[in-house]
Parts: C-alpha cells; structure tokens; sequence
C-alpha cells in the first residue's frame, strides 16, 4: 500500500466497519467485509486515479460483499430485505457524492467507540480495538506498538470480539444514566494510548509517536460526535498541550530532556494554540474535571516563554484543586514538586518524604527523581545521588535511564569535587 | 438472552452481623424477587448453603474423590444465583446491581450458553 492509500484506509476503515457492524450485526463480519473492500480497491483502481469519491466507492462495494453474505448466510435473514433494497440504490454506477453516501450510510462510529471502550471488556482489549476499528491499525502494527508478540496481540482482539458478540455487549450509544461512566470509559482508553506513545514505558523510544497520533484522532472523533462533551475537549487540549512539545523533548542521543531544559522554540506553536483554544472552551461553563485541570497546567507551562518564567504557584493551586477531583499519590507528588519550585523548596521536599514514607508510590521511580531533584536544588548533593541510584533501579525505558544516569554522574561530581 | 446473575459475599461478615440486619437483607432479598419476577426478567434462582455444607467431587482414575469444602478456598464464597432474562449485557449488568450484595460483595455476570436448537441462537445487534 502506498502512503495515499494508507491514509484513505485510516480514515474511512472505522466508519466503514461502523456501519457495517450495524447492518451485518457483527464486529468481526463487519471488519472482514470492510477489509474485502479495501482490497478490492487496491486491486480495481488505476494507480493514482481513484473515483471521485473513495468513500462512496468503498461504502457501495462494502454493501454489496455484506449483501453476499447475507446470501450465503441463512442467520442474517432478518437483515436481508433491508439490505437488498440498500443495494439497490447504492448501485448507481454514476457513483455517489461524500454527502449523499453518508445519508445512506450514516456516521455510527460513536457506537463503534462506545462498544470497543466497554467496561465489561480489559482495558488491553478496549486499548486494542479501538486501535484496530476506530483507527484502523493492523493486527501488527499494534502488536509492534505495545511490543506483544504479533498472536497474542490477535488473540487479544478476537477474543474481546468473541465476548462483545457472546456475552451481548450492546452496539449503541449509552442512554442518559451509563453516559458520564461510559464517556468516563473511553476518555481513559485514549488517555493511556497517548501516554503509552508519550511516555513509552518501555522499550528505546522515548516517544512512539504512531500512538500519540492515534491518540489525537480518537480525541478529535470524540469532540466532533460529542461536540459539548467539555471532559472531552479537555483531555483533547491536554493532549494536544503535551505533543506540541514532542520534539523538544529528546535529545540527539535519545536521552530525555526535562521540561526545563527544552529548547522551546522547538515546541509546535499551531498544535499549542490549538490546545489553548480548545481548554479556553472547556472551561467555560462549569467547574472543571480532572482531564481540564491537567490541560490548564500544561497550559501554564505553554505560556511560559522560558523555564524561569513559570508560573509555579498558579501549578501548584491548580494541583491543589486536581487533588481533590483526583486524590492520588501521584498527584500529591505533582504538586509537591510545584510547591518547591514556587520557593517552598523544603515544604516541598517533607510533602515528598512524607509520601515516600508512606509507600504509596513504592515502585514508581519518578519519585526519587522528584526529590533527587529537589535535593539537588537545595545543594545537597550526596542525598540526591542516592535518589537518583534509587530511581535508576526502577526506571523501565532506555532514554529515563540515560538521563538519570547522566544526573548521578553530575550529582557525585558535585559531591566530591576534584581538587 | 439468559444472563446468570452469581453471588458472591463473605459469610463470616455477615454471620457476624446481627438477627435484625440479616433479616432486612432477607427482606431486600425478596423485595428484588418478587420485582425481578414482576418486570418478566427472572428466570430462576436459589440462595445456597455455606462452605461448611458444601463438598467438592473428583473423579480420578475411575475412583471418586470428595473433598470437604468448596473447590476454591477465597474470602468471597458463592450464595446464590439469579437465571434472568436481559436484551444485552448492559441490561444484565444493571440487574446485577440491583442485587443487595452487590453492596458489600460480587456479582458475576454469565452468559448462558444458548442450546443448539434452530432460531434460538444468540441474536446478533
């Protein structure tokens, strides 16, 4: 597949299956048939002369394979009139515009969205499938991205299937009562596919940015279905507030940069704005949530036209009201380390020792990092060598290791300088 | 579509809680039953003796074996069960909810396994 096709196969995949899955009353014949379509594309049309319009092209070629198999098929029997008669005015060899393909064929990717971010299904398998369907990554691809083996990533897949068609997860959008939970659910869904591509937890990358983008277009689908979900145009202006920074954020070696010592001219001004423009809106119209109050500080860090102009007491209230939407460890953590670089440097640091103690974040090694850095500020040098060995011994990814290391390093030097 | 509605609580705690509590829950019990029975969603259901009554059976090598207790030593054991009748498993979730223990216990939520019988397969959305 060429780039072109590939983007055109992104982008009208998840609306095909969508509306397939409606008529065909199955996830998985839905996908197979709107692959069958696909293919038939890629053998049918000349190189670089598509019709006029793909999308009417792939939605009447997608209808009549779904027909065929409801032919074959004697349990799509109830299906058959309706689809029979759908056939008929899709076969106009004239070929149908982008609009009137789409009143025939109506955009139902909000229910896909809904179905495959399911409570009843494992977060691996919602993450996954929406990958799979919502954004139309291969089977590999995703496998490749969260480093599964490439059976178990399909495993995964056809299992969720299997349980969404047995168990009867239904294809709809949730009613009134279940949608806050339900929208709640697929906020998170696309939040850890972002954070999965920008933190990369694991491997040599320090951002795999094939996530990140996937990540952003559920974020974009959602806002235009839900346009007054203010959650959602919240956790999209996060999003788009953190990725702007994306290249600023490695170095040539792959090691990470700190948020301080970026290169802020290297920072995506459109995607920044974009963001800001999208939280101003989110915020408007009520008190905000825990996705909104997250973009507001990646907001302040935005604004701030160098490191030492931050705004680290408006950061730390702003943690302050997050903690209470959001009461966790991690949260603290955050705004702890505001506190201290608002000038509270030793407030900063018992909050931080007061959490170590604790063991809430026993495992999590941006704690250590935290308060070697404090550590550091504070000129205690030795202490913050320990810190950093502390957080070397728990840090996952390539690029997190390099850094701290490369800290140790300077942190001992500056212990014990050589005279 | 039939749903088993599995319940799943901790005996001891509520062995340990008073006539009068364990008696309003009874009465919660029923209050659910008889609307469950009510709204045509219930299809069956039992409350079932503790872990200290209930054996657990092998048959190994031809011979039977029996073990005292359930086949899972947990602090959470199986009470009861409902056999309802839901459109999807959204539907059966929300009765699931309903269910006291929901409260202070689990519920687990399965799909029975539709019969082979022409037309009663499990309907597709």
């Amino acid at each position: 597949m060429d780039t072109a096709f590939t983007a055109l196969y992104r982008a009208e995949f998840s609306r095909l299956v969508a509306g397939l899955t409606s008529m065909l009353g199955s996830l998985h014949a839905a996908e197979e048939v709107a692959q069958e379509a696909f293919e038939a594309a890629l053998q049918q049309w000349p190189a670089s002369r598509w019709p006029p319009s793909p999308r009417a092209w792939l939605i009447r070629t997608a209808r009549h394979k779904a027909l065929d198999r409801v032919r074959r098929r004697t349990n799509f029997e109830g299906k058959r009139a309706e689809l029979e008669a759908m056939a008929t005015t899709l076969d106009d060899p004239a070929g149908l515009s982008d609009e009137e393909s789409e009143r025939l064929f109506p955009d139902e990717r909000l229910k896909l969205l809904f179905t495959c971010c399911h409570p009843a299904l494992a977060m691996e398998a919602r993450v996954a499938l929406s990958l799979r369907t919502l954004c139309g990554l291969t089977t590999e691809e995703i496998a490749r991205a969260f480093l599964v083996p490439l059976p178990t990533m399909a495993q995964r897949l056809v299992r969720a299937k299997q349980k969404i068609h047995t168990a009867r997860i239904p294809y709809r959008v949730p009613d009134e009562a279940l949608l806050p939970d339900r929208v709640e659910a697929v906020l998170a869904v696309i939040y850890l596919v972002f954070n999965e591509g920008y933190a990369a937890s694991s491997g040599e990358e320090r951002v795999r940015a094939e996530l990140c983008d996937q990540a952003l277009r559920l974020g974009r689908t959602l806002c235009e279905l839900m346009p007054r979900r203010r959650d959602a145009q919240g956790l999209l202006a996060l999003m788009l507030l953190h990725d702007a920074r994306r290249a600023a954020r490695t170095g040539p070696s792959g090691e990470a940069i700190l948020l301080e010592h970026q290169d802020r001219s290297r920072w995506d001004r459109a995607r920044m704005d974009e963001g800001l423009r999208l939280l101003e809106s989110a915020l408007s119209g009520g008190p905000p949530g825990a996705y909104e109050l997250q973009a507001a500080i990646a907001a302040v860090h935005a604004r701030a036209a160098a490191a030492a102009e931050t705004d680290w007491a408006q950061i730390a209230a702003l943690y302050a009201l997050l903690a209470r939407v959001q009461p966790t460890p991690v949260v603290e953590l955050n705004r702890a380390v505001a506190l201290a670089m608002a000038g509270a440097l030793e407030h900063g640091l018992s909050i931080i020792e007061a959490l170590d103690r604790s063991g809430a974040l026993e495992r999590y090694a941006a704690l250590p990092a935290a308060k070697a850095d404090l550590l550091w500020r504070a000129g205690r040098y030795r202490p913050a060598a320990a810190e950093y060995r502390r957080a070397l011994s728990l840090a996952a990814s390539g690029p997190e290791r390099r850094f701290l290391e490369r800290r140790l390093e300077e942190a001992l030097r500056k212990a014990d300088p050589p005279c | 579509m039939e749903y088993v509605l599995l319940i799943y609580r901790n005996e001891a705690e509520l062995a340990a809680r008073s006539d009068a509590e364990r008696q309003a829950l009874f009465a919660e019990y029923m209050a659910l039953t008889r609307s469950l029975e009510q709204e045509g969603k219930l299809r069956g259901g039992q409350f079932l003796h503790g872990p200290a009554l209930t054996t657990t059976v092998r048959v190994r090598q031809g011979s039977v074996l029996a073990t005292d207790g359930p086949f899972a030593e947990t602090k959470e054991q199986l009470t009861g069960f409902y056999v309802v009748a839901a459109a999807d498993l959204d539907e059966a979730m929300a009765l699931a909810a309903r269910i006291p223990s929901a409260r202070d216990g689990s519920i687990e939520v399965r799909p029975v396994r539709a019969s082979h019988v022409p037309g009663a397969e499990p309907a597709t959305y």
